[in-house]
């Protein structure tokens, strides 16, 4: 397989890690590698130390940008002693073993120098010289006071205004129309994106990176590799006209415009993402200029560089100083939806009801449970406790069983509610009872698992953990899965042993859910789990915005949690990559049900939300006037939702 | 380290030699009594096999493909652990060296991995690893990034890595290598998705999947590992198929070879071992465009 000598210098000039933070006023020649994932933990060898002077000329002052290849550096060239000219030095230190990869790797970085060397144009840095040291050469560039546009980008936390991105691009118009123009041959840049077009201190764009322009070899056989995100389809096929570049710059702009980096994108996707859509204060003018420029087919294109500059002035008449505000549209859907029923409890509501034969079941910190009509919220009867009652009551032939933090569990007669009979722990119960193979699963602050038998009531074993266990039980294949408020996860058999234990950083108040392949849960150290239920390891790890007593609820092959960060989550199960998130407007501590195709999950903002699953948009909202801490019950069409205003409310799913 | 690699090795399967098995050959006794043994699900310890095939096809002068299998077994009165990695590489850059960047792609995720697992499988009191599979994957894919752009800078290669853990299979993907479970009943389902210009096309619905086989540029990925500026490869895990098979291959296989190819050849074969030289041949047979490479993994018991 053959690779063409174009795409070989894209790895010899691309990978430039920033290095951040060093100086207000930054200044990077070269693009950066802008991921996370360890490379900044292994500097190139042997930088060049402040104070070296290379050929008796340029002192080196500091290192402005880091790369796979070697390093660029600010420098001072000492054949102006009485001024002081800076001068970007880049460096290519050759480490290639193979002789024939040696060579290849030198004439890329020669050929940048001669291609720079011919140009003369304001938006391209000036070259000064070109030398070689042992394995090293180095190419001496003008120096630019300034900054890429992919870090003005990154560095800003709201969108530029279109003006300013509009100014550019006339720019970048200017001097790809230049490229394309020279004589005898045009030249393609072929890597128009962000971090290669430079804003100096005048506001002015410096296009930078000249590796890789110049002409393809096509008809080759063999596997060819292109540049994600920016680049368009016909130059992964190794076709560069003109054309390509006008894509490129449309990749460059929508990213400018949207914030939305194309590398993290499927390819060719940006009509799957409308700028106005994203960033409603872009004129419908200027969206229409850059989708023209990302046109699939570059027949539909701008037919030249020229022919777009001239449509971006057209859209700068237009928009002129009037700066389109864009229109102000509030939440989706605010009003309209109404409770079926309310009924009011005489404290708050901070647990999750239950539904069974036309009742609703659902505990209150007035000490109650209450058994409602679930077609019209009409009291049947209410059990007193001794505690508040959080736990979600369980409904099994003809009973109900509940922990209250009176610290029993409480059985009751599901039509009367008379008690059948009640079971002591040492300590208040807030997590729910889970019934499997005969038996109650439960915690308690007591800092015990309970297993009590279904038809004596009597205690069949308890299993001791390390805090109070606030979470409630999964029991499948005859293993309990339960974590605690220490951070510990325990796998407990039915008798009662340890099967494997797991640590969390911080306490487990969530619950579990699992299927065969795995079980999911969060903790308070912000991090969402995904364990091998058989012995423990650790699957993945999702990192939530902040900690997290939110149930995990599993559809499909998609996971959604709510954290305190206000975010009600969706993620891929198997990839564990977020697939979207919504933002309310306070914790989300009670656990989002999906019903039908619509999420439910309260919030502490007061707000019950109901979400398409598989976008997370939303459908509605409905407020009440507490936080909800608890979890929607959505049966028969109907959602049934607790909320801290003292109340439970029916609500048409 | 090495001693723990070699004591991993010692229990891979060598490949069988070539020799040709043709479809219309009667089976001897032998191999009768071999198929009845392999088909009988009935093992008292699960464990992980595996089989292995290369070849450097018809067309091709280089090998520029480069595979791993590493199939190990732990069992015991605490439990038994099948650990097994098993990685395909299909290097690219012809005189850049696709060759270079395929081996140090193999060689550097199994170390990485092999390093990272090394003090909690084999030392007798260990923590809880704190770390999960697909967080290693992805810092072995990382380390492998760069291994290339050190070893043969602007060389690629595709990266294929299974992990197994269990009866969990964590992997990392990047490029057009494959990764497929093949069940008993005759289905085929790929579990990756080739990060290629056609199949990219495809999903875009510029081109039907019948344009997509007879495509000009069916080789050109637009991601592959020691390219580009952020890498982001897929990283998933799913249960081992309980029965079925994990097979793993570069393009010069699952190119030329039909999906009933596939399910023939793994499961007439007698051993592993035999069905990947029969994919080969297969391959071999239908042209041999490209290099070719294959691993069938079996979680059995």
């Amino acid at each position: 397989m053959l690779l063409t000598h174009g795409w070989l210098s894209k790895g010899a000039g691309q990978t430039i890690i920033d290095k951040r933070g060093d100086t207000p006023l930054e200044t990077r020649i070269f693009p950066e590698l802008s991921d996370d994932q360890g490379n900044q933990g292994s500097p190139p060898p042997r930088q060049l130390q402040a104070g070296l002077t290379l050929t008796n000329r340029y002192a080196i002052q500091e290192v402005i940008g880091v790369g796979g290849m070697g390093s660029v550096y600010r420098a001072r060239d000492m054949h102006f002693p009485n001024v002081t000219k800076l001068v970007a030095v880049k460096e290519m230190i050759n480490t290639a073993p193979d002789p024939l990869v040696r060579e290849t790797i030198i004439q890329n970085f020669e050929r940048e120098a001669n291609l720079l060397a011919t140009l003369h144009h304001p938006s391209i840095p000036r070259i000064y010289d070109y030398f070689s040291v042992e394995s090293r050469s180095y190419l001496v560039l003008e120096f630019i006071h300034g900054k890429d546009m992919e870090s003005i980008i990154n560095d800003t936390n709201s969108f530029l205004p279109e003006h300013q991105i509009l100014a550019w691009a006339i720019e970048l118009c200017d001097v790809l129309d230049y490229l394309h123009k020279h004589k005898p041959d045009p030249i393609i840049f072929r890597d128009m994106k962000p971090s290669n077009v430079m804003i100096n201190h005048n506001g002015d764009v410096m296009l930078v990176d000249f590796g890789i322009a110049k002409t393809f070899q096509t008809g080759i056989k063999g596997t060819m590799i292109g540049t994600e995100g920016y680049s368009p389809p016909e130059q992964y096929r190794g076709e560069a006209t003109p054309l390509a570049d006008i894509y490129a710059l449309g990749a460059t702009l929508h990213h400018a415009l949207t914030r939305r980096d194309p590398r993290l994108e499927p390819p060719f996707s940006f009509s799957e993402r409308p700028i106005r859509r994203i960033n409603q204060n872009v004129s419908p003018e200027m969206e229409a200029v850059v989708n023209m420029a990302l046109e699939y087919n570059p027949e539909s294109r701008f037919r030249t560089a020229a022919d777009m500059k001239q449509a971006l002035m057209v859209v700068a008449r237009k928009t002129g100083a009037l700066i389109s505000a864009g229109p102000k549209t509030g939440p989706i859907q605010g009003s309209g939806i109404k409770a079926l029923w309310s009924f009011k409890c005489e404290d708050e509501i901070r647990g999750t009801p239950a539904v069974s034969q036309g009742l609703v079941y659902i505990g209150s910190y007035d000490n109650n449970l209450y058994a409602l009509n679930a077609a019209d919220g009409k009291f049947q009867w209410k059990y007193p406790t001794d505690g508040g009652v959080v736990t979600r009551p369980v409904v099994l032939d003809g009973n109900i069983y509940f922990g209250s933090e009176d610290k029993r569990l409480h059985v009751v007669s599901a039509r009367a509610g008379k008690v059948v009979w009640t079971y002591y722990t040492n300590g208040p119960i807030r997590s729910s009872p889970r019934i499997a193979e005969g038996h109650i699963f439960f915690g308690s602050d007591d800092n015990h698992i309970h297993a009590v038998n279904l038809n004596t009531g009597r205690m069949a074993w308890r299993f001791e953990t390390a805090d109070a266990v606030r979470s409630t039980p999964f029991v499948v294949r005859e293993l309990v899965y339960v974590g605690c408020e220490s951070g510990d996860y325990y796998a407990i058999d039915f008798r009662g042993d340890l099967k494997w234990r797991f640590h969390a950083k911080r306490s487990i108040t969530s619950s579990t859910i699992g299927t065969e392949q795995a079980l999911y849960f969060a903790s308070v150290d912000s991090t969402l789990y995904a364990l091998d239920p058989r012995n423990g390891w650790v699957l993945w790890r999702f990192r939530l915005g902040k900690p997290s007593i939110s149930t995990p609820c599993i559809v499909d092959d998609l996971i959604f949690i709510g954290a305190s960060d206000g975010f009600i989550y969706g993620i891929e199960s198997r990839s564990s990559k977020e697939v979207w998130r919504f933002k309310t407007e306070h914790q989300v501590n009670g656990s989002p049900v999906v019903y039908k195709d619509s999420l439910y999950c309260g919030s502490v903002d007061g707000h019950l939300y109901c979400l398409e699953y598989r976008t997370g948009r939303l459908r509605w909202k409905f407020g009440t006037g507490g936080a909800i801490t608890g979890t929607p019950l959505v049966a028969d069409d109907i959602v049934y939702i607790g909320s801290t205003d003292h109340q439970i409310y029916a609500l048409l799913a | 380290m090495d001693k723990i690699f070699r004591w991993l090795s010692g229990n891979k399967q060598k490949p069988t030699p070539a020799h040709e098995l043709t479809n219309t050959a009667p089976l001897s006794e032998q191999q009768i009594q071999a198929i009845v043994t392999n088909q009988n699900p009935r093992f008292d310890l699960q464990q992980l096999i595996s089989g292995c095939g290369q070849s450097v096809g018809k067309q091709r002068e280089l090998n520029e493909d480069s595979l791993l299998a590493i199939t190990a077994m732990m069992a015991g009165n605490a439990g038994n652990l099948p650990f097994g990695l098993y990685i395909i590489a299909d290097g690219m850059g012809g005189h850049q060296f696709g060759e270079v960047a395929s081996n140090a792609a193999i060689r550097t995720v199994a170390g990485y991995v092999l390093r990272k697992f090394h003090p909690y499988l084999f030392h007798i009191k260990a923590d809880a690893m704190d770390e999960s599979f697909q967080e290693i994957m992805q810092a072995a894919v990382s380390e492998a990034q760069r291994a290339i752009q050190r070893e043969a800078p602007g060389s690629g290669t595709t990266l294929t890595a299974a992990l197994v853990l269990g009866q969990q299979i964590t992997v990392a993907h990047i490029g057009d290598s494959r990764a497929y479970f093949i069940y008993p009943d005759g289905r085929v389902e790929p579990i990756t998705r080739d990060h290629s210009l056609v199949k990219r096309l495809e999903e875009l619905g510029h081109i039907t999947p019948d344009e997509a086989a007879n495509y000009p540029h069916r080789n050109v990925l637009y991601r592959a590992l020691g390219q580009g500026e952020i890498l982001d490869p897929d990283i998933f895990t799913v249960g081992f198929p309980q029965p079925g098979h994990l097979m793993l291959c570069s393009d010069g296989l699952w190119g030329v070879l039909t999906e009933q190819d596939l399910t023939r050849a793994v499961n007439e074969a007698p051993t592993l071992q035999r069905a990947c030289q029969n994919l080969v041949n297969a391959a071999n047979a239908a042209g041999g465009p490209d290099n070719i490479s294959v691993i069938l993994v079996q979680l059995i018991g």
